[in-house]
């Protein structure tokens, strides 16, 4: 396990080259990388149509990649920054928030005098006041529909599901209200929510308790969805999904939130709607999020030995795709595998394989491979819920499959 | 102001018409120099409480308020019946809830708060979006789809907002709206700001859980929430005694304090309104329960007779009806001739004819507006038509 973490905090130093405009400032030994960074974040320029004038400046990124980027640290301000864990990381950035802007609260359960059931909330309470950091009854639907009410006034909450599995209980809030409401007033009102929480498959937690919902809420029109997975970008995302206009639903996972890495010790956001490149390759593009980042970067250092170059991408946002980075990257491999945690049937994958089909099907060589969980309750036992989500194991040989 | 206004438009009207001429504009001078002047006048129907001291039967109001009452009632009633016509006609599609028999309720409410109180409501809410001071022409023109409704076009029937005046809406899932109003009431405490928020909800939804959910959470933080339950008497097609183990919905919020309203009667919803305004600021939570009745069916597709007679109907039209009620106030108390009401009843029908006649000439919204207003920010994520050649849109 510690080998994954130091693999993917490397990998991460490379992927902070696309986050926020704020980081790529100081790496000023690299101006190729940071130049590339203004491109490929392409959220400034509207224009992301692939088969149009746009390819001109797709080509300047396609060369700029390097050929040979294995996780090398390469930026020398990783001596300076703090080390922490990724559940901290949450907590800085929500720390951050609401010291800024005095209209950010958080409410959920025992969000306040215990702290959080994962810590993330811890001693915001006793800093802020009972007020600002609300300790809920047991009522999804009522606290994440008040939190909505509130959210049209002007006020901007985030709302924490102690595991994602119960914030089904408030789905019609989330789907009617929270995504519709700006729709449906004509623009009157905005709901600048923030509803996070962990979810994905955990240790033997049982069926109920291992749910993945960004399956359920990817179709409702009007949210956005990101998935966290180091502390860099917990953060960044923690962040900017405050600070964003539209409701944001951040999704963390019971597994990840002991992760330890560096992180820089000035601001920084990360963008909400952007893909992070965890290891540029040639053969064959991997998409993938949260948890299973780490089985694939397992899967990547076997597949090295073995002498296949992945590119593996982090889509990190789930609504909207980032098709950009997608694109490039599907350009230039040919051929790609999804590796989720959601199930086969109607999961983030399954909108991803769609999407990239419609897309690029011109580009590829090799017909879509989406490796997800399997359409089951997750069991307790724990040989069958090992079974349940995807292994190294499996993405070896799919990867070996899509490129023969 | 409305009086001003009345005085304006009669004369205008009247100077045609010879017979009585030289009588009204005296009676009018005669109400005009009593507008100021408060009238107290006790309410029919004395209060019911539950862990409260009911307000007095006694309503503080003046002549110039009852008018008001009088005309934005008649002006309420009028547009419900010409939206009934218009969904006939079949210019308004979809789901029409009609508010008509219910007016009072929004009229007395409205006097008794200020605009910077919060309202927020279900789908029953083209009345209460007049009373927070909406446009007859943007109703209608939301309610037929067009560009210039209140939402764009965009909403429909049930989902009339109207930010700047804090009506929060217009929400078709019943029940939803209380979390919402809850946490509206508890941005009003964050912001320190000495304002309640009315949450309205029906008999029907009275039975939902997240009501409770939120009644607890209002309390347990000390909310300036105010639920108010507008018991019609029927939940769509189902009447309460079928619906509701204990139809007493001013004592359903058990350790939440409780009034029962006569709700056909404006004065006694505006004293019931201000009452729960105090107490709301100081004591937090409280349930009211206003009785009142609709006379159209749930919606436009429930002819409304198949649960309940005509005679029923009928009868509380005859007995109870809020405008009849406050037009024999006004002449009891001659504030206002026969006649006078008369006209301003016609005046009011002229108003929301013209009104529907400049909706229906306002244009739909154009293509594009499909995709406005689904983010607040651009995310530039394109969305491609059926074939890939149509519409390539980014979603705004």
């Amino acid at each position: 396990m510690s080998a994954i973490i130091h693999g993917a905090g490397a990998a991460t130093a490379l992927t902070t080259f696309h986050s926020k405009k704020l980081v790529a400032r100081s790496r000023t030994n690299l101006p190729g990388r940071s130049k590339r960074c203004i491109v490929a974040s392409g959220s400034d320029d509207g224009s992301k149509s692939f088969g149009s004038s746009s390819s001109l400046s797709l080509r300047h990124s396609h060369k700029l990649i390097p050929n040979n980027a294995v996780a090398t640290k390469v930026d020398t301000s990783a001596t300076t920054g703090h080390e922490l864990l990724l559940f901290e990381a949450l907590q800085e950035g929500l720390e951050e928030e609401m010291d800024r802007d005095p209209h950010v609260c958080v409410m959920g359960e025992d969000v306040g005098h215990y702290g959080g059931s994962y810590k993330v909330t811890k001693g915001l309470a006793d800093k802020f006041g009972d007020l600002r950091v609300l300790d809920t009854p047991i009522c999804e639907n009522a606290f994440t529909g008040m939190g909505i009410g509130a959210a049209m006034t002007g006020l901007r909450p985030v709302i924490e599901g102690m595991n994602m599995g119960f914030l089904l209980l408030a789905f019609n809030q989330i789907s009617n209200n929270c995504g519709m409401l700006h729709y449906t007033s004509g623009g009157q009102f905005t709901i600048p929510v923030v509803i996070r929480g962990p979810g994905g498959v955990g240790r033997q937690l049982g069926a109920e308790h291992s749910q993945r919902l960004e399956s359920y809420f990817q179709s409702i029109p009007g949210i956005q969805m990101v998935a966290c997975s180091t502390p860099y970008n917990a953060k960044g995302l923690m962040k900017a999904a405050i600070r964003s206009e539209n409701p944001v639903i951040l999704f963390e996972h019971v597994l990840l939130y002991n992760l330890k890495e560096k992180i820089p010790d000035e601001e920084y956001i990360c963008n909400l709607e952007e893909a992070e490149m965890v290891r540029p390759g040639e053969h064959i593009t991997i998409l993938t999020y949260s948890r299973m980042r780490y089985h694939v970067m397992q899967a990547a250092k076997i597949l090295v030995n073995k002498g296949y170059d992945p590119e593996v991408i982090d889509i990190r946002s789930l609504k909207p795709f980032d098709l950009y980075t997608i694109g490039n990257s599907v350009k230039k491999t040919h051929r790609v595998l999804i590796v989720e945690e959601c199930m086969r049937t109607g999961g983030i994958g399954a909108s991803l394989t769609a999407a990239i089909n419609e897309n690029f099907h011109d580009y590829l060589d090799a017909p879509v491979m989406c490796l997800s969980s399997q359409d089951v309750p997750t069991p307790y036992a724990g040989t069958l819920e090992e079974w349940t989500v995807v292994q190294p194991a499996q993405i070896v040989t799919a990867v070996e499959q899509l490129c023969q | 102001m409305a009086l001003s206004r009345l005085s304006l438009r009669s004369n205008r009207f009247l100077q045609p018409s010879s017979t009585t001429a030289a009588a009204l504009p005296s009676s009018l001078r005669r109400h005009v120099s009593t507008d100021t002047t408060p009238i107290t006048i006790e309410t029919a129907v004395p209060f019911e409480s539950h862990l409260c001291d009911a307000p007095s039967r006694s309503v503080e109001t003046s002549s110039s308020e009852i008018l008001s009452f009088f005309r934005d009632m008649a002006r309420m009633r009028r547009m419900e019946i010409a939206a009934d016509s218009l969904y006939k006609s079949k210019l308004i599609r979809g789901f029409c809830h009609l508010y008509d028999g219910q007016e009072a309720l929004a009229v007395g409410m409205e006097a008794a708060i200020t605009r910077k109180d919060a309202i927020i409501t279900s789908y029953r809410d083209h009345c209460t979006f007049l009373g927070r001071g909406g446009e007859l022409v943007d109703a209608f023109s939301e309610l037929m789809g067009r560009k210039r409704g209140c939402s764009n076009g965009k909403g429909g029937s049930m989902h009339f907002y109207k930010k700047d005046a804090c009506f929060y809406g217009g929400h078709g899932i019943v029940g939803a709206q209380i979390p919402l109003g809850c946490g509206l009431a508890f941005a009003q405490k964050y912001s320190k700001e000495e304002f309640v928020t009315f949450t309205l909800y029906g008999d029907g939804a009275a039975n939902q859980g997240q009501l409770f959910e939120a009644l607890n959470i209002a309390a347990l933080w000390d909310l300036p929430a105010i639920l108010v339950c507008e018991n019609n008497h029927y939940g769509m097609g189902t009447a309460t005694w079928r619906s509701a183990k204990s139809p007493a919905y001013f004592k359903r919020g058990d350790y939440v304090p409780g009034l029962k309203v006569d709700g056909m009667d404006a004065l006694a919803v505006k004293q019931a309104c201000k009452f729960a305004k105090e107490h709301a600021l100081k004591n937090g939570p409280i349930v009211l329960e206003m009785d009142t009745y609709r006379y159209h069916g749930h919606s436009m597709s429930d002819p409304g007779s198949t649960y309940r007679t005509r005679d029923e109907v009928s009868g509380v039209r005859q007995v109870r009806d809020p405008i009849e009620r406050v037009r024999k106030l006004l002449l009891s108390h001659d504030i206002a001739t026969e006649k006078e009401l008369k006209d301003m009843e016609k005046e009011v029908r002229k108003e929301v004819d013209d009104a529907v006649a400049q909706a229906k000439e306002s244009p739909v919204p154009e293509p594009s507006e499909l995709f406005t207003n689904m983010y607040v920010k651009d995310c530039g994520v394109e969305s491609f038509g059926a074939d890939r050649k149509e519409l390539k849109v980014t979603l705004a």
